[in-house]
């Protein structure tokens, strides 16, 4: 029995017929793992998302709001397809917030009675610079650049910024004349 | 020398080379090797497991609704236009002007939303049954992924009418996978085909709707109910105190199984077909990306899901406590059990004690916790001064661990005589608290998502 066994081993060693074919199963199994490699490839690059492109003055693109003497302290206006509030904090600061709830991406309205954002789906409510009030929401609502030349207020929505709470620095202020 | 025969006869012969109706006996011993369809029962079962009462006949409604949608999908892809800007009118021309369109899409609806109330059951009745010991094991398994599977089929269908409810369910729900840690957002910018829902999520939805999704759930079929049948059929129903019968008394599957099977199915036809004739499924408003409705609420097999997040923090509701959920989901079958208990209803007469008395318990405490959490945590008060990583999420779950602790050291004692009564308890006592959960954010919450009475 033992012998069999040691027969067969040296066989399978120098036998140069049983080499090459272990040589080839191993081969096989080879080309088998680099064909399924390429397969998942080929099924990740289908699915990969393609970059859409953004027209002029809709989300994606840099908006122009508006003149800074048009938003008052204290307002958000509504910007529907730059998908952000022009938020005008009491000082004077201006903020573009998103109107995409940090949560899960529900769309908050502003509450001008409450003077507050108020997601419609877990509860979730920011003040007027998107600072979380009531969780659930994890952090404030992102923002986009703002900046101001000649008066004019432009928002580029193609950069979202995230932020856990507000600070002073992230608000805009037009320059005094 | 060859009979004589007519065209129409020889004709006939050569697709139903085995007569419809078997007539005699050795007809029906021939019979499912002839059959195709039948050909995935098995010859003869254990007379026993006919009964109504081990089976309910859930796993053949199962079967009989996924046919049922396979059948009323393929009608309404040729009138369905997958696209963001028609989808929505294409619906609507579907239930006004096509001819039992209405019908065709009520009856999709319907056999959907039920599938998931009958493979929850079905799920129930497999566990409660201990049908999932050996040699049925890897079937539990099979069972899970046809679950995820038809929730998958549910979600992604949710989507195609491209309206209100669509969109915002959608959003929120493919919102959850940016809380997985590391791979999450890149994960859900390939689910959505980008940064957000658009005409790309509907693509892709509607090919894992009706392509992907029916594909693998007729292959994952056809692998559950072999391995039923390898197993050599079900699980053989039995008093606490009867030994397990070696070897019980088989009858032909036809046709004694066939034409229960066959009850089971004519019954849930019926009871589909009036459901759809008297109960639209719903269609709202066209998708509005920039106004969520209040309140915005997940379908409902998904509400549990929704009440968890309303108190928890997100990555805890939809990354580590499913997580946790689906393991101990998939270990079940896999735990060191020393008795054999398969076909009696609740392990033994303990056990029907124990699990009467912990979905008692579940019962009365989640309802209380959720409304400890709604009135009395508020900000400023209690542990709500934690990070809500661990406030919300860490504290909650390890709370949620101990229970589990607690439950299965207090039923099993001090010997091992008694692990598979506890790890029933620790399932009863998860299984109903998912199912308050489940009930609270379907009736109870309203408008912002508060509590209300539905009546
Ligand atoms: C599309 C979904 C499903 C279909 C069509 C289906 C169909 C069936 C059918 C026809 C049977 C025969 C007995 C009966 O009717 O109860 C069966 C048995 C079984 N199913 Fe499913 N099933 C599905 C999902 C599941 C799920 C979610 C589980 C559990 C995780 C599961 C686990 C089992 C097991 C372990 C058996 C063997 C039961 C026994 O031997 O007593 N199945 N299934
Ligand atoms: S999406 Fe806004 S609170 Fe959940």
């Amino acid at each position: 029995m033992k012998a069999n066994k040691m027969e067969k081993k040296i066989d399978k060693a120098v036998d140069p017929l049983e080499r090459r074919r272990s040589f080839l199963t191993r081969l096989w199994f080879w080309l088998a793992a680099v064909a399924l490699a390429e397969l998942i490839y080929l099924i990740t690059s289908f699915l990969h998302p393609r970059k859409p492109q953004a027209g002029r003055g809709e989300f994606g693109a840099v908006i122009e709001a508006g003149a800074v003497d048009r938003f008052k302290p204290g307002s958000v206006t509504a910007f529907p397809r730059g998908q952000f509030y022009l938020s005008r904090l009491d000082d004077g600061g201006f903020l573009a917030v998103s109107r995409t709830c940090t949560h899960l991406g529900c769309s908050v309205p502003w509450e001008e009675k409450e003077k507050q954002f108020a997601c419609p789906c877990h509860g979730s409510i920011f003040d007027i610079s998107g600072s979380v009030i009531n969780t659930p929401a994890p952090r404030a609502l992102d923002i986009f650049p703002v900046s101001i030349e000649n008066n004019i207020v432009k928002v580029d929505t193609a950069v979202r910024m995230k932020r856990s709470v507000f600070h002073k620095k992230q608000a805009v202020y037009p320059q005094k004349i | 020398m060859p009979e004589r025969t007519t065209l129409r006869r020889r004709v006939w012969q050569s697709v139903f080379p085995v007569p419809i109706i078997p007539r005699t006996e050795q007809q029906r011993r021939r019979y499912f090797f002839a059959h195709l369809v039948l050909h995935f029962r098995p010859a003869t079962v254990p007379e026993k497991t006919l009964k109504l009462s081990l089976t309910w006949g859930l796993g053949g409604m199962a079967a009989v609704l996924v046919l049922l949608q396979i059948g009323t999908g393929l009608l309404l892809k040729f009138v369905y236009e997958p696209t963001a800007t028609a989808a929505y009118e294409s619906i609507r021309a579907l239930m006004t002007e096509v001819p039992f369109g209405l019908l065709v899409r009520n009856l999709h609806h319907w056999c959907a939303n039920l599938l998931v109330l009958v493979i929850f059951l079905h799920m129930m009745r497999v566990f409660f049954t201990g049908a999932f010991h050996p040699p049925r094991q890897f079937n539990w398994i099979i069972g899970l992924l046809l679950f995820g599977l038809v929730l998958v089929a549910n979600l992604t269908g949710y989507l195609l009418p491209w309206d209100q409810l669509s969109f915002w369910a959608i959003t929120v729900s493919t919102g959850m996978l940016e809380y997985i840690p590391g791979i999450g957002g890149e994960l859900q910018e390939t689910i959505r085909g980008g940064t957000e829902i658009g005409p790309a999520t509907l693509r892709i939805f509607f090919a894992v709707h009706t392509a992907v999704v029916p594909l693998a759930l007729g292959l994952l079929m056809a692998f559950h109910f072999w391995r039923t049948r390898k197993a050599g059929g079900l699980v053989v129903p039995r008093a606490p105190k009867d030994d397990p019968d070696p070897d019980p008394v088989r009858v032909p599957a036809i046709p004694n199984l066939l034409v229960r099977e066959a009850t089971v199915a004519v019954v849930l036809v019926a009871v589909v077909m009036m459901l759809s004739v008297f109960f639209n499924a719903p269609l709202a408003e066209p998708a509005n990306p920039g106004l969520s409705p209040n309140p915005t609420k997940a379908p409902w097999y998904f509400s549990g899901l929704q009440e968890m997040l309303l108190h928890l923090h997100p990555t805890f509701a939809v990354f580590i406590i499913p997580a946790l959920v689906a393991a101990a989901l998939v270990c079940i079958p896999y735990g060191n059990y020393n008795q054999n208990i398969d076909g009696v209803w609740f392990v033994s007469q303990y056990g029907r004690h124990t699990a009467l008395k912990t979905a008692a318990a579940a019962i009365v405490l989640t309802p209380v916790l959720i409304a400890m959490d709604e009135w009395m945590i508020k900000p400023g008060r209690w542990f709500i001064d934690l990070p809500p990583q661990i406030g919300r999420g860490l504290l909650p779950t390890t709370l949620l661990l101990a229970v589990a602790v607690g439950v299965y050291r207090l039923v099993k004692g001090r010997t091992s005589a008694f692990r598979s009564e506890a790890v029933q308890a620790v399932f009863v006592f998860f299984t109903v608290t998912f199912v308050v959960l489940t009930i609270t954010g379907l009736w109870f919450r309203g408008k912002g998502m508060l509590l209300v009475w539905p009546w």
